[in-house]
């Protein structure tokens, strides 16, 4: 299976970022253990980063794979639509 | 900078718009933020475009472009129509683009966010230029990317704050639904700024009439009401200040001739020198010889005279005056006198304003002739034709130039014109030219009806026109009713007048 590749943009270390990366992290422990890869940009730190993907809204989650690229704002914390909107299979895998 | 205002408590910034500058008493609010509300179409983008073109221009400041509807490579297209380059100024490091035109990715909500990145972009590109100006195009397209209104309204009120902290002069534009109510669409405006300026595009009379109004402007001068402006390919919008100009007209006591040794009489010396005339009659009355003979007397002393004919062709009016035996055309290539012939109907009459403005500015006439304003006004509905003639006429006495204005009246025998009924408060002297039918024969008529300021001859006067011009005579006794049209014969037995 295709591994998800993520990039996450936060804006400085704000609760609501700390939210948005600690609920991902979550989430992709859970349901992509190991099929995942994740950048978090601070566009606080690299503004320039935030020009070239056009980022407008804190938190903006970009799936950049499997295709087709998607954007969810937002710090996550309603997992269900998340999950819905990343295209991760529904069903929790055996542990 | 330019310290054009006298308000101590609010620096402003000059947009450079043409005109607007002296309706806001000098600018915008330096570093505060000010919103510009209008319809679709009202202009707002180049507004925008034209602050901080105004900035760079004036100062070299850097100005930030933050789009929201058209994409960059669109938006530099449209403005290359208006002659500017704002690739190059991109590349000087004068002008900065944030994109946030709409991206076709799918965007989802998942949880509650804010506009923090927007903020650090826009921070980012206003530190790495330098910025002192900023604009936002447009808030409306802000609100159609996301659905949660409250909170985009709160972010961006979070958002006006903290620019201000960066100290730029800000210009956000915001859509309204029509010409007149709701100032925005979303009801930002209470508590997102204290500047409002609203842009209207009205169809009045089959006629587009633009109008900027400075709704409010905290703290700060500025004048009320509307003023007309118009947007031009070449060089974008130019706003007409009304009353502005009205305020520094001087008066002058020196004469100068009418070009009518007779006429001078009349009028106690000749015309006051930055007086405006009035030259009012039906068709064939002598109205454009009267021009004529008043540019000629200008060529004369060694004036620089223009002449700007909205009836007849530049070949037409040279072939005119040579019939009166003046010869305008080599006078217009010695550079003495300058010859502008436009149709009415070719654009509307703010466009024609700041023509005869530029025309003006260029040739730098000490006396100037419209032939007719009354053909002007075909074009336009009363209030707009009542503000041109207010703007020009405020215009030209600024510049202490002598100007010369003829107006038909519908009826060959008389009556007054609605021209004259609109504009005779502006004019300083009204000449008033007539039929007169009296022994069976028709003459010509003409009296002063008016002249500010001084002593003029009050008779009704014939006057014949030939090969060499214009021939005041003796006044009209025993007949009455001449202004009217209907000429009465009264016996009364002698020289002596009814009327004083």
């Amino acid at each position: 299976m295709e591994k998800h590749v993520f990039r996450l943009f936060v804006a400085g270390h704000s609760a609501r970022s700390d939210r948005a990366i600690a609920n991902l992290r979550a989430m992709c422990e859970t349901y992509l253990t190991g099929r995942y890869h994740l950048d978090i940009v601070d566009v606080s730190a690299d503004p320039a980063a935030a020009e070239a993907e056009k980022i407008v809204a804190t938190p903006t989650l970009v799936k950049e794979r499997p295709r087709p690229v998607r954007r969810i704002i937002g710090d996550l914390s309603d997992q269900q639509e998340a999950l819905r909107d990343l295209d991760v299979p529904p069903e929790v895998p055996d542990s | 900078m330019n310290q054009t205002s006298n308000t101590a408590a609010v620096g402003k910034a000059p947009t450079g718009i043409p005109g607007l500058d002296s309706v806001a008493r000098g600018g915008l609010p330096l570093g505060r933020t000010t919103m510009i509300s209008g319809t679709a179409g009202s202009g707002k983008t180049i507004f925008g475009a034209q602050f901080l073109l105004g900035g760079i221009e004036a100062g070299n400041e850097p100005g930030v472009l933050v789009t929201c509807e058209e994409r960059p490579v669109d938006l530099r297209q449209n403005l290359a129509g208006f002659g500017w380059n704002v690739a190059d100024l991109e590349a000087r490091g004068l002008l900065g683009i944030v994109d946030l035109s709409p991206e076709p990715t799918e965007q989802m909500t998942a949880g509650t966010f804010d506009l923090e990145g927007l903020l650090t972009r826009i921070t980012a590109m206003v530190r790495r230029l330098g910025a002192t100006r900023l604009v936002i195009d447009s808030l409306g397209a802000m609100f159609s990317q996301f659905r949660e209104s409250g909170l985009v309204r709160w972010e961006l009120f979070r958002i006006a704050a903290a620019l201000r902290e960066e100290g730029v002069t800000t210009l956000l534009t915001v859509e309204r639904d029509a010409e007149y109510g709701e100032v925005s669409r979303y009801g930002v405006e209470e508590f997102v700024t204290d500047n409002v300026i609203v842009l209207r595009n009205v169809l009045e009379w089959e006629n587009r009439r633009r109008t900027v109004e400075i709704l409010k402007m905290r703290g700060v001068e500025h004048q009320k009401g509307e003023f007309p402006f118009t947007i031009r390919p070449q060089d974008g919008i130019t706003v007409i200040p009304l009353a502005s100009a009205r305020l520094t007209q001087q008066s002058s006591d020196t004469r100068a001739t009418s070009g009518n040794s007779r006429l001078d009489e009349m009028c106690s010396g000749g015309f006051f020198r930055d007086s405006v005339v009035l030259v009012s009659g039906a068709t064939g009355t002598g109205k454009t010889l009267m021009a004529n003979e008043f540019i000629a007397g200008g060529l004369r002393a060694g004036e620089r005279c223009l002449f700007f004919g909205f009836e007849e062709s530049q070949e037409q009016i040279f072939r005119n005056a040579r019939g009166w035996g003046i010869d305008l055309e080599t006078k217009a290539n010695e550079g003495l006198s300058h010859v502008t012939c436009a149709y009415p109907e070719t654009m509307g009459l703010e466009d024609h304003l700041v023509a005869m403005k530029e025309h003006i500015e260029a040739f730098r006439p000490e006396r100037l002739v419209v032939d007719s304003v009354s053909a002007l006004e075909r074009v336009a509905t009363p209030r707009a034709f009542r503000e041109f003639i207010i703007a020009l006429s405020a215009f030209i006495k600024e510049r202490r130039i002598m100007g010369l204005y003829t107006a038909a009246t519908p009826t060959l025998m008389g009556g007054s014109s609605v021209t004259e009924a609109h504009i005779s408060t502006m004019t300083d002297t009204i000449i008033l030219l007539r039929y007169v039918e009296a022994d069976s024969a028709v003459h010509r008529a003409l009296t002063i009806l008016k002249m500010r300021g001084c002593a003029h001859d009050k008779d009704i006067r014939r006057f014949t026109v030939d090969g060499s011009g214009m021939h005041i005579g003796d006044p009209f006794r025993g007949v009455e009713g001449i202004l009217e049209g209907r000429p009465v014969h009264v016996t009364t037995g002698g020289e002596g007048e009814a009327n004083p």
